[in-house]
C-alpha cells in the first residue's frame, strides 16, 4: 500500500528539515526579542500616544491566532505587489508575534523594579533611555530571563505552523514522509521526539532559572502569558 | 498591485463565516470541557493518587507541552484509524485539542494544589471530613480559584489554537476562510475579516471567563 518504508533515508530527511525549524526559531527569537525590547520600552515611556499604539500592537498580536497573522503576511505581500515568499512571511510574522509576547514579558519585569530606582536616576539627571539602559534593565534581567527561555519553547513549537504556508521545515517534512510511507505512528512519533529533544532542555533550563531567581527580594513580576496553544 | 481593499464580495458569504464561527466555538467549548476534566483528573491523580500513576502523568504533561499541537493533531488524525478508531476530522480535532489542553490544565491545577497549605488539609482531617470531600472542597475548589486567571488565559489560547485544525480538513473559521479565498480570490481581505472575527471572539471570551470566575468564586477568603 505504501510507496516505501520508513528507514534511515526518511529519518535523515526529517533531521535535515530540522535545520530549517531551528533557523526559523532563531530568526523569530532574534527579531521578536529586538521588537519586544522596543515595545516594552515604549509601553513604559512617558509619551502617551506611543504607549497606546504599543498597547494596540500587543493586543492585536496576542488576541488573534498566529496562523491568521501568517496568512495575512503571506497573502498581504501579494496584495502589496510582492511575490509571496513563505520564508519572508514566516520570519516577519514570527518576529512581530514574538515581539508582542516578549514585549509583555519585558514590561512585566521592568514594572516590577521599584519606582524609587526611576526617581533616583531622574535625580541624578538621567533621561528616560539612559535610565532604562543603565539602571532599570540590568536589574530587570533576572526577572526577564526565566519567562524568556520559557517562551523560546513556544517559538520552536510555533514554527511548525509555517508548514501550512508551504515552508518545508520539520512539520511539513513529516507530512511529506507520511504521505509516501503511510506509517503515521512511526513518522509523527519520530518527529515528536525531535521536537521534544529541541524543547525539553529549554523547558528544564527555564524551570531551573525560575527556581534560581525565585529567592530574590524583588516582588515577583506579573507573569504574562508564557503558555501557548500551538 | 490591486487598487483597493474590497470586502463586499466576502461579506456576501456572511452565512458561511457565521457557520465557521459556530464550529470554532463548538470545537473550543468541547475541548475546553474535556481538557479541563483531564486536567482535574491529572492534577488530583498526581497529588493524591497512587505513586505508579504520578510518573505516567508527568510524562504525559511534559510530552504534550514540549511538542507542537500541529504534530499532536496529525498523530491523532492519521494514527488512530490504524488502531481501528474511525474518526471524522472534527472528532480527531476535538480529541487532539482536549489532550493538548489537558496537559496544560493538569500543570496549572497542580500548581494550585501545591500552594494549598498543609495545615488546611490537616484541619479538614481533624474535622472528620472524608477523603473525597477533603480533595473536592478543601483542596480542589480553593486551588481552582487561585489559578483561575492562568486557567482562563489558557482557555483563550485554546480558542486561538483551534485555528490550526483546518490542517486536517476539519471545518471551522479558518477553514471557511481558506475556502472563501478560493471562491473570491480576495485572500488578504478574507484574512483581515477573519482576524477581526477572532479578535472579537477572544475579547468576548475574556469577558465571559471573567464573569464566570466572579460567579463561581464569589465568596471572600
Amino acid at each position: 500500500m505504501s510507496l516505501r518504508d520508513f528507514g534511515p533515508n526518511e529519518l535523515m530527511f526529517l533531521l535535515l528539515a530540522t535545520r530549517w525549524t531551528i533557523l526559523l526559531a532563531l530568526i523569530a527569537f532574534a527579531g521578536g526579542g529586538l521588537i519586544g525590547l522596543v515595545v516594552a520600552a515604549i509601553r513604559v515611556a512617558p509619551a502617551r500616544p506611543l504607549r497606546w499604539l504599543a498597547a494596540f500592537y500587543t493586543q492585536f498580536f496576542m488576541g488573534t491566532p498566529i496562523l491568521i497573522q501568517l496568512f495575512m503576511a503571506y497573502y498581504g505581500s501579494s496584495f502589496l505587489g510582492y511575490r509571496p515568499d513563505p520564508w519572508v512571511a514566516a520570519a516577519v510574522t514570527f518576529s512581530l508575534n514574538g515581539g508582542a509576547f516578549f514585549g509583555e514579558i519585558f514590561r512585566g519585569a521592568i514594572e516590577a523594579i521599584p519606582k524609587g530606582q526611576w526617581e533616583a536616576a531622574t535625580a541624578l539627571g538621567f533621561r528616560f533611555v539612559r535610565t532604562l539602559r543603565l539602571v532599570i534593565i540590568p536589574q530587570a534581567v533576572r526577572l526577564m530571563l526565566p519567562p524568556t527561555v520559557g517562551f523560546m519553547v513556544q517559538i520552536v513549537k510555533t514554527t511548525s505552523i509555517a508548514s501550512l504556508i508551504g515552508l518545508t521545515e520539520l512539520a511539513r517534512a513529516a507530512t511529506q514522509v507520511n504521505t509516501v510511507t503511510f506509517q503515521p505512528v512511526m513518522v509523527f512519533g519520530t518527529v515528536s521526539i525531535i521536537y521534544f529533544a529541541l524543547c525539553w532542555p529549554l523547558s528544564l533550563y527555564a524551570g531551573h532559572l525560575e527556581r534560581r531567581f525565585a529567592t530574590g527580594t524583588m516582588r515577583k513580576a506579573e507573569s504574562p502569558l508564557v503558555m501557548s496553544a500551538i | 498591485m490591486q487598487t483597493a481593499l474590497q470586502f463586499g464580495p466576502i461579506l456576501v458569504h456572511l452565512d458561511l463565516l457565521l457557520r465557521g464561527l459556530e464550529k470554532t466555538i463548538q470545537l473550543a467549548a468541547l475541548s475546553i470541557l474535556f481538557g479541563t476534566a483531564i486536567g482535574v483528573l491529572g492534577a488530583v491523580g498526581r497529588s493524591f493518587g497512587p505513586r505508579f500513576l504520578s510518573w505516567p502523568i508527568a510524562c504525559y504533561v511534559e510530552l504534550i507541552r514540549n511538542t507542537p499541537l500541529l504534530i499532536q493533531l496529525y498523530f491523532v488524525f492519521f494514527s488512530l484509524p490504524l488502531f481501528g478508531f474511525k474518526l471524522s476530522s472534527t472528532t480527531a480535532a476535538v480529541v487532539a485539542l482536549s489532550i493538548h489542553l489537558g496537559a496544560y490544565a493538569t500543570e496549572i491545577l497542580r500548581a494550585g494544589i501545591e500552594a494549598i497549605p498543609e495545615g488546611q488539609i490537616e484541619a479538614a482531617k481533624s474535622l472528620g471530613l472524608s477523603r473525597y470531600r477533603i480533595i473536592r472542597h478543601v483542596v480542589l475548589v480553593p486551588a481552582a480559584r487561585a489559578v483561575y486567571p492562568s486557567l482562563s488565559a489558557q482557555f483563550i489560547l485554546q480558542i486561538m489554537g483551534t485555528s490550526i485544525v483546518g490542517a486536517i480538513a476539519a471545518e471551522e473559521l479558518t477553514a471557511v476562510a481558506n475556502n472563501l479565498v478560493m471562491q473570491t480570490f480576495r485572500s488578504f481581505e478574507v484574512y483581515i475579516i477573519i482576524a477581526v472575527i477572532y479578535f472579537v471572539l477572544v475579547q468576548a471570551a475574556s469577558l465571559l471567563f471573567a464573569g464566570i470566575g466572579k460567579l463561581m468564586f464569589r465568596w471572600k477568603v
